[in-house]
Order: C-alpha cells, then structure tokens, then sequence
C-alpha cells in the first residue's frame, strides 16, 4: 500500500506501523470517578467496520508523524490522510 | 540422431550449436531454443510422470502454463525442481533430469498405480485408511508420503543471490505481444514512463509463433521494429524475462525478473531480482492461453495445444511430429495445419468438432501412434495438434478478488468485476482475438492512459494488420468416449473425477477444484480449470457461468522463495547491532548473546576458566567485592525537552515524576493503558525543561513510538518533543565498592561523596579531560554504582581508558550474564517477569502507582480479577538442598497436591547461582507469594526432569535495605 | 453410506457410479430449535456435536456460500496443544484429544498426522518461557519434550545451524502436533451432521437478526426468514460485519493472515516446524507442498488479501531457517481473514442479548481448536452452561480484568 503523508508526499506503507482504531485519539479521562466503564470500552471495543476506516499509522522509518489515514477495510482504497495531531485539536485534545 | 526434428526457419541461432544433457545423455540445441524445443528437435517424447498415476508425460505446451513436461534443472545444490521445460531457455552445458518416477523414466513402478486406478478416484482416501486407527501415521500415510510430491529439494543452501529492487513509472505494460507492443508504443511516444514486462526471453508473444503480417512486414519482424524503437526511448524501460506475478494495492506491482537462469552458471550476479513496480496505471496484455478438450487418454506424449505445435515450427524451427493430426472446434486449430504444410509436415486429419468429428481414444504406450475417431475411423499419428479455444489470461485482473465474466461468443472468462484500481486490459487478455483489433485495442488504450495522465503529444496511427477468422464452438468434452478423459494433466484428474464429484455434492467450484485437485497442479489450472468448469456445468445441467468461476491468487507463475528473502539471510537475516565497546571486548575474551539486534558481551572468559559459571562467578565477586564496569548503551534512551515535559512525563508514568528535581533520577514504571506493566527505566532531570529517559533494552523502539502517540495524539498541545538518543551515547554501568574510587579519578572536577553526588543523583560533567559526559548514581547490581555517559564517537575509547584508570583497582570487566546474576540477587525484575503478564501488585511496586493523577493506565488498575486476593505476586525461590541447581520455567506445587493447572500455584522466572550466597536462587511469580515467605514448595519441571523443593523468601536475596547502593 | 476399503472397491468395479451426496441439498424449513450461523469448520463441528453427541435435533447450518468457504479453508493446517495458560491450554488439550478420535467417530478421513511439532528457541529467555509452557502441557497430559541443538540437527539437518544471524539453541517438541487435511474437517462434520438430520443451507446469507425485546427469535436470510430458539454465530473473520447486524462491538478486529504453499516436492519435513527468531512456520502436506505463513498484515481488512512486506518477511524467515528451500518455488498465497482479540484468545460465550451466542475471536489458531470449539460451543447450546475447559473464554473478561493474553501483548489485536 501507498500513504499519501501530508508533509512527505507518497510513502510506501512498509515504512508505518498500524495502531488501530483512530478513535484511540478520543482517550476518556483515566482519574476520578467511574472512569473505569469509559476507559473499558475505549481500551477493548472496536466499531471494526467493513468499509471506510479511520485508522492510526505512525511513520517510524520517517519522521514519526502519527497519522490518521482514512481507508476502505473492503478495498484498501485510501481516501484521505491527515496528521494525528490535527485531528486530535479537532477533536478537543488539548494538554 | 542429432535434431532429427529439426526444420527450417525459426528464430534460433543455426551458427552456433550448444550440448545439454536430459537423464545424463548429451544431445545438442541452438541458442534460442528452450529445453522443450530443443527435445522435440531431438525427438525425446517421453519427459515425465503424472502425480498420481504415474502415466507417461510428453510436452504440452510452449509457455508457462506447461503442465507435463517438469524437469529438475541443474545439479547439486543447484538443482531446482518442477522447472518447466518450456520455459528453460538452453546454454551450453544444460543438465536437466526428469523427475517423479521410482526407477526410470521409462520404467516407473509406480505406474502400477495407473492399473488401481478405478480404486483411486477423486476423494477415495477420504473415506479408507481409517482402520485400524494407529496404521494411518505408521502405515499408509508414510507410503502416501513416500509417493507423494513431484521435484526434490537439493538439501544444500541455494548457492545463488537474489536482489530485491524498487521500480517506478506511469504505466505498466504486462506482456509484450502484440497489443503490448502496440500499447507500449503508444504510450512511449506519448512520453509517458514506461515498464514493458514480458515473461518470455524474446518479446513478442504470438507474433513470433504465427505467421501473421503487421503493417506489411511479418508479425515477428515488425516486433523486432517495435523492440528496437523502444529500446531507444529513455522513458521506456523493457524487461522481457520479467514475469509480472501479483497486482497488488494501489498500483504496487511484483515482478521477477530473471537474470541468470538462462546462463551457464550466475557468476558473482544475483540469479533473480524481485522488483516492487510502483505504477500510476496498468495495461494488462498478458494474451490468451489455449485449452485442450477432454477426450479418450487424451494425455499421451505426442498430445500438444495446437497454438504450441506453431510455436514450435514457426519459432523453434522444429517439427513437434512427423505425422501430425490437428482436432480442433475453432478456426485457430486450423492455422495449425495451414502452417504444419507450409514447412512440408504430414498432416495426417484435420479433425472439425464443428463438423461432429471427434477423437474418442488413443493408442501408444509411452508416445502417441493412433488417434480413434468416432464413426469407427482411426488415423495413424505421433502427434496430435489440439485447440478447444483460447482463455484471456484474466490472472492478474483477479488478484483484488475481481470476477471474471463470461462471455459467449468466445466461449471465454474476460477480466470483469472490480479491477485492480488503474488497470485496464487489452488485446487477448480482454477477450479481444484477432491481430487488427488486438493492435488497435492495445494503441486505444495506452492513448486513453496517457491523455488520463495528461499527455497528449501527437500520436501516431495503430498498427495495421488484417484480422483473422475467429470463430470457436463450445465443445468441451466429447461424450461418445468411453476411456479416461483427462482434464488436469498434472494431477490426473479425469472427467469421471469431475461427474464423481458432482454426485457426491462437491458442486460449487472451489468444492471441486478441493475435492478433485482440479487446478492444484503447479500451472494452477490455466490449461484445466476452464475445462473442469465445462464439464461440471455439463454434469449439473447449468450453463457454465451459473457453474461458477475460479479467481485467481498470486503469483501468476510460482516464483522461487529464494527471490521473496533476498539478501535477507544467513547473518543478515536481520541487521546487527554492536555496542560502542564492541571491539575491545572481543579483543578481550567476551562472547555475545543477542539482545534483540543487539550483541551483548555475556562474560570475559579468562584462561583457566572451564565453564561460563567460571567466568560469570568471578565477575560477580569482583563486582560485588571491587568494581566492575558493563556496557549497558543498549537500554532505550529517549531525550525529553520542552517547557511542559515534566508534566508529560508525569502523564507517561505510574508513579509521580512532576516534583522530581533538577538534578535527580528516579525510577519510573510505565504501564499499558490496560494496567499492565509495559517497561521500566530511570529518568532523570538535567534542568527545568530537560529530561533524560532510559527503557529497557527490547522496547527502545516501542516506548518511544508510544511517546510520540501519547504526544501527537492524546495531548498534542503540550509544548514537549522527543527524539531518540540510544545510539548517541555509549554508556557504562560502573559498580561495586569501589565504584566511587574510580569514578572520582575519571570525572573532571567533581566532588563524588555522598553527600555532593548521593544515590539517585545526575549530572552533566566532563571525564579525562574535557570530555563531555553524563553521569548518574543508579544501580541495577544493588551495589554503590554509577552509569557514565559520553558521546558514542568516544565510547571506544572511553571503555578502553576506563579500563587503563581501573588497573589498580583491579576493574573487572562484566557482561550481561553477570549483570543477571546480580538482579536475582537483588530481586530486580526484568524481562522474565515484566513478561507483558504483570501488573504493578504482582511485582510489590502497587504502592508506587500514583491514585492521585491520570496517567497511561491509571484507569484500569482495579477490575474484580486485578485484585484477587489469591493473586501472583513475586517471590524469592532458594532450594532446600543447597546443591540442587535451579531451572526457571518450573510450577510450584503444594507438595501432595496433584499436578494439574487447578493446583498450579505459580512459577519459576528467573534463576540464577549466587557466590555470595554459594547456592542457586530463584525469582517467580506465587499466589499469595508475600504471605507465604518460609513455605517450602515444589518446583517441578517434567520438561527438564526436575522435581525439587524450594523454600520461598523475600526476592531481594541480598542487601534488602539497600545500603550498598546508597552507601 | 458408510466409507471403508469395501465401498471403494465394489465403486470401483462399478465405475464409482454409486457414490451417494456427501450431505443433502434441502430447503429451509421456517422454524428451527437451534441454527448455527456459519457453515466453516467451527459452524459444521457445533452442528456435528449438537446432532451426535447432545442429543439435539431440529438444527439448520446456514452458510452464506459453500461450506468450509472461511478458514477452515484458506489455513495451513496446523493442529498442537502446546498452550502455556489455564484459559486456554486444557481447551486445546481437549481438542487435541478429539482429533485424535475423530475419523473413527465421523467416518471420514481427514488425515489427522500426529508427525510433531517444533518449536525452536534461540535465546536463553525464549527456552525459559518454554520450559515453563513446556511444563504447563505435562499438567494438561499433553505430552512435550526439550530437544538440545544436536537432537534437533539430527531430525531437520538442513536448518541453519551453522551461519545463523540467530543460532538455534534448541527447541520445545510436540510429538502430538501435527497436521490435518483442513478441508476434510469441514467436509466430515459436515456430513456426519446431516447423516443425524442436521440442514446445511449452503447460498444462505444471514441479512439481520430477528430481536424482539432483547431477544433473538431468528434470522433473516438471502433464503427467507428463519425463526429459531437459538441463534449461535460462529463466522469467525467475519464476527465484527455479522455482530453489528445485532448492534454488537466486539473486542475484535479483523485482519488478513496471509499464507502459502509450494510446488510439490518430495517429503523433506518431519512435522511442523516453527522459527523462534523471524515469523514463519512449516510443514508438509501429504502431496508434498511446503504449507507455511507468518505474520498478519497488520491492517484492519476484510479484502481477503495481503500485501508484499509480509510475503517477504515470511520469506525470509524461511530462508533464514531453511536455506534449502531458495529453489522451491511459491505456487499460491492467500489471505484469511481472521478475527483478532485483544487478547489473542477466543471467545464461547451467551451475548446479553436473549437466544443469541457467540463463538469467535479465534485470531489464526482457529483451526487447531476446531473440535473442542464445536463440543464447548456444542455444550453451551445445549445445556447452557459453559463447558469446564471452556470457562474462562468469556466475552466479559475484560471487563472483569481477566484477559487470557498468552503473549504478553495487551489489547493491541495486531500484536497477537
């Protein structure tokens, strides 16, 4: 496969390693109270879908962006590919 | 006899003559000859054995799609088994032996088998050899095996290399036919880069088989043109002896491309390079392969396609038969004799299915002689010429799980469904079957791919032929024949296999293809599998795309596994990775063991020394009573600056870190977000916004990537960055008593007391000089013990200088044995028991994990199972009897308790031999462990024989309090 | 119609026209007391335990394409019980036990060859994690011996010994591992469950799930509407698209493992052998093909299909292990798609959802445990009540804090 990174262009995927689920960016609070259900599910849940699939890769024989590539589970068919920290601001990641 | 076969004309070099070998007689061949043509110009008929029946096996082909004629190439450890002999290109001294027969070729006592044949249709060895149950593994399944398989394996290291290489360009062109041809052509003028792959050692695919014009020249001279036109484009790369085997994500294409197969021997050249093609678009003109029709023993030496018979005479300059019969049901079949009496040959019958002529059985032992007709006719021939059409070699088109749809009016599967993305297909391979239209379509689409590509430079015309008569009947099987009707050559399957399975329920393709082996065979079924589709239709009444469709998988041919490794093995099967102080150690006796990449010294040897323990022992008492030094560069070390990277780091660990001051080590435990353990280091602070971080050896890589994650993703706006700085500095673990003498002659201006530089302490400094360095007061021995830092570039030099200031203290080098030694000793985890199994209370570190933050981990610490009360937790181990040496891996059992895992009461880790304690000692992990200090136990082993009891203790076997260190 | 040496020979001298359909073709009836989702091995195995062994009737397999179509399938055939935890090694033990009984008890040959397993060690830590597996087999009768380097030079003298980026240092050996002619499995369940009235509706593809009130009263198909009492799915692979139907999350991924075989070759192997240093196992198929893989791809798929890095990687391995094999031609690769855990173990479980269960997780050792997850899977419909070597393969463990992680991994499935 070929990941299309924002900053470098068209890599071979070889060069990636494969996290997972890009909701892991969405970590539910781990201190206070009744976090354990949350963090259950975060931890061990996978929506798995067959079709698009946002998905964590991180460039280790690169730069070593995490990146959030979305790609069809059916057809490997790569449709958009972001930096993960973008999409974590995005989504309210902060500090 | 010399080339008694041989005719005139062909495109093979007369001028000069090569000697080969097949089953140790030399005959002799023509450069431009394969090894098929060249034993047809010899008149060697008989080249093999079927799988199964052992029946004789002639040439059937001209191509890679050769089911029959396999041979084992070469010699010795050379030798390559199941090598199709129509695909070997002939040099001089070729040495080719036939293969699958007990006994010889020609007299094969397994060809018994042939006779037991009504016994041993499709499936029988599902339903027999059951009884009695213990015979299978002692008695039939050995002499199944003993007959199984086809080539042998040398037994000795392929002698050859292989590379793997990397290839770019805009369009990939699969075969070079003719509508490759024209495609290429098209596309080069345009300006695009171009690959031009053909499998074959001279492109051109069936223009140098047939005897067609193109643009007014002959079709095999109009390719020489179009090769030389291209050869001289710089945007044009050809690679003939270059099989495309697999399509592949995202325009990713593998390719191997044979280098010296076809020479003497590879001299100091890889044999074959595995590229990787990365392509923008992909026109497939892989061509058509014939099929054979299903008929009475239609699998006799002497049985060929007709389409090979051309190759033959009109490539090879060879004549496959003196009196040759063609049996056709499409206007292609009748070519074949068109041409077969244009070089003089004996065309005994045209057999016509379209005009209800069959053949319904044939004679001849170990070469065809006679051909039987329906009506009661029979027809004197050696070879018979067979066409039941052509199938579009939609391989590659089916390697995303595309399927191939039907299509009538050629009787044929084309590439359908979903193609691999920028794939488009021409000529044959599409189902497109006469030369004009194959060229014009093969210029079509490489216009259309480079207009899609944006370029549009004027391009000129397609070339011009004219187009043949192309008309096929569906005729499949003929019924009136009452013999075996072979459908699968290789591995004897027959019609009545294929109407057997049927019956019996095996009716979706893929039950058939199991059930049968129909297109298991090493051509994966390219001259069968249509023919088995037919007649399963045939059988269930239904046409043949309600029957079904194979897709196929890579690779199109079978690719050697040498070519996949590459350079990858023997010692660099993966890299290797030295320490700074590499070199000086194997100057002075170490051995290594491998920690991961990594090369570890494990001891010194010293002479005189008998065993390892030797070595190991003494390192540890000169460590423990003096001072020892072990280069410990392997542990991960991650550099963490930024104005908010303490509280990065206090979000990484269990235990608190956002208080650490400057100047200061302290031991951090990371945990998965799970509250498993995940890896231990120490961390020190250099200043307000510098942290030092060290892993564990065998997660270098993984912390830091976990670094980035939590980082970039959890918490991108902290203002922290990391970067790796294992290999930048080299790093010595200095310790024992005397540590602090040695290290205060090393350091420059630095005052080591205890009170100045305490345990858990750090520091930059400089050493011997003015070298810059860094230097902390951490201990893993347990003893006074410090790590020094200093650039890697120096790190040779600073072992051998440390040793040189250590002489008078008599500063033992040790290796990592040693270093074992000492943690079991000191009851420090490491890898054995941070197994990725272990949560902080098995390891007595609960206490340490913060419940006053959120940190990686913190919120999956208390689940019902992680706080059982009779959970594991670590433990000390040391035998009763003091001679009895410990092995790590045994269960512990209450003794009288039986030894099942409901009884399990846990297990040794860790074992070492202490000389300070003069006996074996032990860490594992024990239900209930802490409580159970005093208690004698059973560590028992049945995979290394060993029964022995144990007392448990504290697993800090020496200095518990931990004086020595902070001493 | 039973098999044995005289039905083959009186077809034979008949033309093997006799030969009666392996299993029925029947339609769906509109009610059945128990249908199993999935017609692979896992499916056809429930089936044959239900029907043989428990006592039921009045059960429909309903597959979506011909049986045994998934991993039973598409697997390389390994079948061991050298497990090291309590969760898994007595289920696999039993299930070893049960191959070894299982073409007597279904009448069909599946080539059940007990010719061993071995697994290498090349590092000091590596024989001290199997000495303690090693040991955990004797507690569970599974038998297993350490070999030293020259034992097992002496078994396979054509592995690296001598030019090694990592010396083999010796290995854990299973006398009772083996391998299994896959497809037979699938087709010997099959056909001993429909000889006990079991119906396979094969081109039958479950399209949704009939829940009333939390409770599962049957399925919808491509064939129609089928009630049942109990709906269990065994789709492993495909877990994650067909649970969801039931508004399931699963603690599953699914993934490609590919794998390969070569050109026939005449017998060289003894057994099954494994790489301790690189990912790539091997063994031998009775037609002479070497049958081995390696890693999954990595990436969550459902396309059953690899990519290069990991064919290369598997390859290498070999080579690195075997480097004999160089000339041997890879004939075929493929990818299964498999359901990875984030444990790497599966799952035997009733979902929260009434007459539903589930049976899954099986990660690239499904095939091995094919027979015992039938007889637990089997054993929990029947009587509902897990089976004892079964009781830990739970779908609430995590939530529990009581995952069955054999490596050390976590709850990273493509670490598994």
């Amino acid at each position: 496969m070929i990941i299309k990174h924002p900053l470098l262009g068209p890599r071979d995927a070889a060069e990636f390693v494969y996290l997972g689920d890009a909701n892991m960016i969405k970590r539910p609070e781990g201190f206070g109270e009744n976090v354990e259900e949350a963090m259950y599910e975060h931890v061990y849940l996978r929506e798995n879908p067959a079709g698009e699939h946002h998905e964590l890769w991180y460039h280790e024989q690169g730069d070593r962006s995490w990146l959030v590539v979305t790609r069809n589970t059916l057809t490997h068919e790569i449709s958009s590919v972001e930096l993960a920290r973008d999409v974590a601001r995005r989504k309210g990641r902060s500090k | 006899m010399s080339q008694s076969n041989r005719i005139d004309g062909g495109q093979i070099d007369r001028s000069r003559t090569l000697k080969f070998q097949f089953n140790e007689r030399w005959l002799t061949a023509h450069p431009g000859d394969t090894l098929a043509s060249a034993l047809l110009a010899n008149a060697v008929r008989l080249v093999g054995r079927s799988f199964k029946y052992h029946r004789p096996r002639g040439i059937f082909s001209a191509g890679s799609e050769e089911p029959s004629a396999l041979v084992q190439l070469r010699k010795g450890a050379a030798l390559e088994p199941n090598t199709r002999a129509t695909t070997i290109e002939m040099f001089e001294g070729l040495s080719a032996t036939s293969q699958n027969h007990r006994g010889s070729l020609e007299h094969d006592i397994l060809a018994v088998n042939d006779l037991l044949s009504p016994f041993l249709s499709a499936g029988f060895y599902y339903k027999t050899f059951m009884w009695p149950k213990a015979f299978w593994e002692k008695l039939y399944e050995p002499i199944i095996r003993s007959a199984a398989g086809l080539g042998k394996l040398s037994g000795m290291e392929d002698p050859d290399t292989y590379d793997h290489g990397y290839l770019h360009c805009d369009v990939v062109i699969i075969g070079a036919g003719p509508a490759g041809l024209a495609a290429a052509l098209a596309a080069g003028r345009a300006g695009l880069r171009v690959i031009l792959a053909d499998e074959d050692f001279r492109m051109g695919g069936r223009l140098n088989a047939e005897t067609y014009a193109v643009d007014g020249m002959d079709g095999a001279d109009w390719a020489l043109g179009v090769i030389a036109e291209l050869a001289i484009m710089n945007n044009v790369r050809l690679m003939k002896r270059t099989t495309i085997y697999g399509a592949y994500d995202h325009g990713i294409f593998g390719a191997l491309e044979r280098m010296t197969d076809h020479l003497p021997d590879s001299g100091d050249k890889p044999r074959q390079v595995l590229w990787r093609i990365y392509s923008k678009r992909a026109i497939l003109a892989a061509g058509a392969t014939e099929r054979s029709m299903a008929f009475g023993n239609n699998d006799r030496p002497g049985i060929m396609l007709a389409g090979s018979v051309r190759t033959y005479v009109n490539r090879f300059g060879v004549a496959p038969g003196r009196k040759i019969a063609v049996f056709t049901n499409n206007d292609d079949g009748l070519k074949t004799a068109e041409d077969l009496r244009a070089k003089g040959i004996d065309v005994t019958r045209i057999i016509d299915a379209r005009e209800g002529d069959v053949v319904v059985n044939t004679n001849g032992r170990k070469g065809l002689n006679t051909i039987f007709l329906n009506r009661g006719r029979h027809v004197e021939a050696d070879c018979l010429a067979v066409s039941g059409g052509w199938s579009p070699n939609v391989h590659l088109s089916s390697h995303h799980r595309g399927r191939p749809e039907w299509r009538d009016d050629i009787a044929a599967f084309v590439p359908g469904g979903e193609l691999p993305p920028g794939m488009v297909v021409a000529g044959a391979a599409a189902g497109t079957m006469t030369l004009a239209a194959t060229l014009a379509e093969g210029h079509e689409v490489a216009t259309r791919v480079a207009t899609d590509l944006g370029k549009s430079g004027s391009l000129a015309t397609a070339p011009r032929a004219s187009d043949e008569i192309f008309a096929t009947a569906p005729i499949w099987h003929v019924k009136e024949s009452k013999h075996r009707a072979w459908v699968d050559l290789q591995n004897d399957v027959t019609t009545k296999d294929i109407t057997q399975s049927y019956r019996e329920g095996f009716r979706s393709v893929e039950h058939l293809k199991r059930y049968t082996t129909l297109g298991m065979a090493t051509e994966q079924g390219k001259t069968s599998n249509m023919l088995g589709l037919a007649v399963m239709a045939d059988a269930s009444g239904k046409t043949i795309p309600e029957t079904g469709t194979t897709i196929f998988r890579p690779p199109y041919s079978p690719v050697a596994i040498g070519a996949f490794a590459g350079r990858a093995r023997g010692k660099n099967f993966r890299p290797t990775r030295r320490t700074p102080s590499h070199n000086w150690a194997n100057e002075n006796g170490a051995s290594f063991v491998e920690a991961g990449m990594w090369k570890r010294a494990e001891w010194y040897a010293r002479p005189g020394e008998k065993s390892w323990r030797d070595s190991v022992d003494r390192e540890v008492k000169a460590t423990r009573n003096g001072v020892g030094i072990c280069d410990v560069t392997t542990l991960g070390k991650i550099d963490i600056q930024g104005h908010d990277a303490a509280e990065f780091i206090n979000k990484i660990y269990a235990n608190a870190f956002l208080k650490l001051p400057t100047g200061k080590v302290r031991y951090g435990l990371m945990l998965r977000e799970d509250g498993t353990v995940y890896d231990d280091g120490t961390t020190a602070r250099l200043s307000e916004t510098h942290f030092v971080m060290t892993t564990t050896t065998a997660n270098a890589v993984l912390v830091l990537r976990n670094l980035e994650f939590a980082r970039q993703c959890l918490w991108p706006d902290l203002d922290v960055h990391l970067i790796s700085t294992t290999d930048a500095w080299a790093q010595f673990s200095v310790a024992g008593p005397k540590s602090r003498a040695l290290m205060q002659k090393v350091v420059d201006d630095l005052d080591l007391s205890n009170e100045a530089f305490p345990f858990m302490a750090c520091t930059t400094c400089t050493v011997f000089g003015g070298t810059p360095a860094r230097l902390f007061r951490i201990s893993f021995s347990g003893e006074l013990a410090y790590e020094i830092a200093v650039p890697a570039r120096y790190g040779d030099a600073m072992i051998r200088a440390m040793m040189a200031a250590g002489e008078e203290l008599d500063l033992t080098p040790y290796g990592t044995e040693a270093l074992g030694v000492m943690r079991i000793e000191k009851g420090h985890v490491a890898g054995n028991e941070l197994n990725g199994q272990t949560d902080a209370r098995m390891i007595g570190l609960g206490n340490m994990v913060s419940r006053k933050k959120d940190f990686i981990g913190a919120a999956l610490l208390d689940r019902p199972e992680q706080v059982r009360e009779d959970g594991l937790q670590l433990v000390g181990l040391r035998p009763i009897d003091q001679d009895v040496i410990l092995t790590a891996g045994a269960h512990f059992f209450v003794e009288g308790d039986p030894e099942d895992m409901a009884h399990d009461q846990g297990w040794m880790t860790s074992v070492a031999y202490s000389p300070e304690l003069g006996h074996s000692i032990g860490l594992g992990f024990l239900k209930r462990g802490r409580d159970r200090h005093g208690e004698r136990l059973r560590a028992f082993s049945p995979i290394r024989g060993q029964d022995v009891m144990v007392e448990v203790c504290s697993p800090h076997h020496i200095d518990p309090e931990g004086d020595r260190q902070r001493g | 119609m039973r098999y044995n040496a005289l039905s083959i020979l009186k077809q034979g001298l008949t033309g093997n026209k006799g030969w009666a359909p392996a299993w029925r073709e029947p339609d769906p009836k509109p009610e059945y007391d128990i249908i199993i989702v999935g017609g692979g091995g896992h499916g056809l195995a429930t089936a044959y335990y239900l029907s043989n062994k428990f006592g039921m009737k009045n059960i429909a397999v309903v597959e979506k394409g011909w049986i045994g179509s998934g991993n039973v399938g598409r697997n390389t055939t390994l079948i061991r019980s050298n497990y090291l935890l309590e969760g898994n090694q007595p289920f696999y033990e039993l299930s070893m036990q049960l191959w070894e009984g299982l073409e007597q008890d279904f009448n069909y040959n599946a080539m059940v060859s007990q010719r061993g397993i071995l697994n290498l060690y090349h590092s000091d830590s590596q024989r001290d994690a199997f000495a303690r597996r090693g040991n955990a087999m004797h507690l569970t009768g599974s038998g297993g011996v350490m070999l030293s380097e020259a034992e097992i030079r002496e078994k396979c003298p054509y592995l690296d010994f001598d030019n090694a980026r990592f010396p083999i240092k010796g290995a854990l050996w299973q006398q009772r591992g083996g391998t299994v002619r896959h497809d037979a499995v699938a087709w010997g369940f099959a056909r001993g469950a429909d000889m006990k009235g079991v119906d396979i509706l094969q081109n039958c593809e479950v399209t949704g799930f009939q829940i009333d009130n939390g409770v599962c009263k049957g399925v919808e198909t491509s064939r129609g509407t089928i009630r049942a009492k109990k709906v269990a799915v065994c789709v492993a692979g495909s877990s994650g698209r067909v649970m969801s139907m039931a508004g399931m999350r699963l603690p599953i991924e699914s993934h490609v493992l590919q794998a390969f075989v070569s050109e026939g070759l005449k017998p060289t192997l003894p057994g099954v052998i494994t790489f301790g240093a690189g990912h790539f196992y091997v063994s031998q198929s009775d037609k002479g093909g070497l049958v081995f893989g390696g890693d999954i791809d990595g990436y969550n798929t459902y396309a059953q299909r690899g990519n290069l890095p990991v064919v290369e990687d598997v390859c290498e391995g070999g080579m690195a292990l075997m480097p004999m094999i160089g000339r041997a031609r890879l004939l075929r690769m493929w990818g299964g798609l498999m359901d990875m855990s984030m444990d790497g173990s599966p799952f035997i479980d009733r979902t929260h959802i009434g007459g539903l269960y589930f049976n899954g997780g099986w990660c690239y050792g499904g095939f091995k445990a094919t027979p015992a997850s039938g007889f637990c899977y089997a054993h929990l419909l029947a009587k509902d009540a897990p089976h004892p070597v079964a009781t830990q393969l739970r779908l609430d463990r995590f939530r529990r804090g009581a995952p069955i992680d054999e490596k050390g991994a976590g709850p990273q499935p493509n670490l598994h």
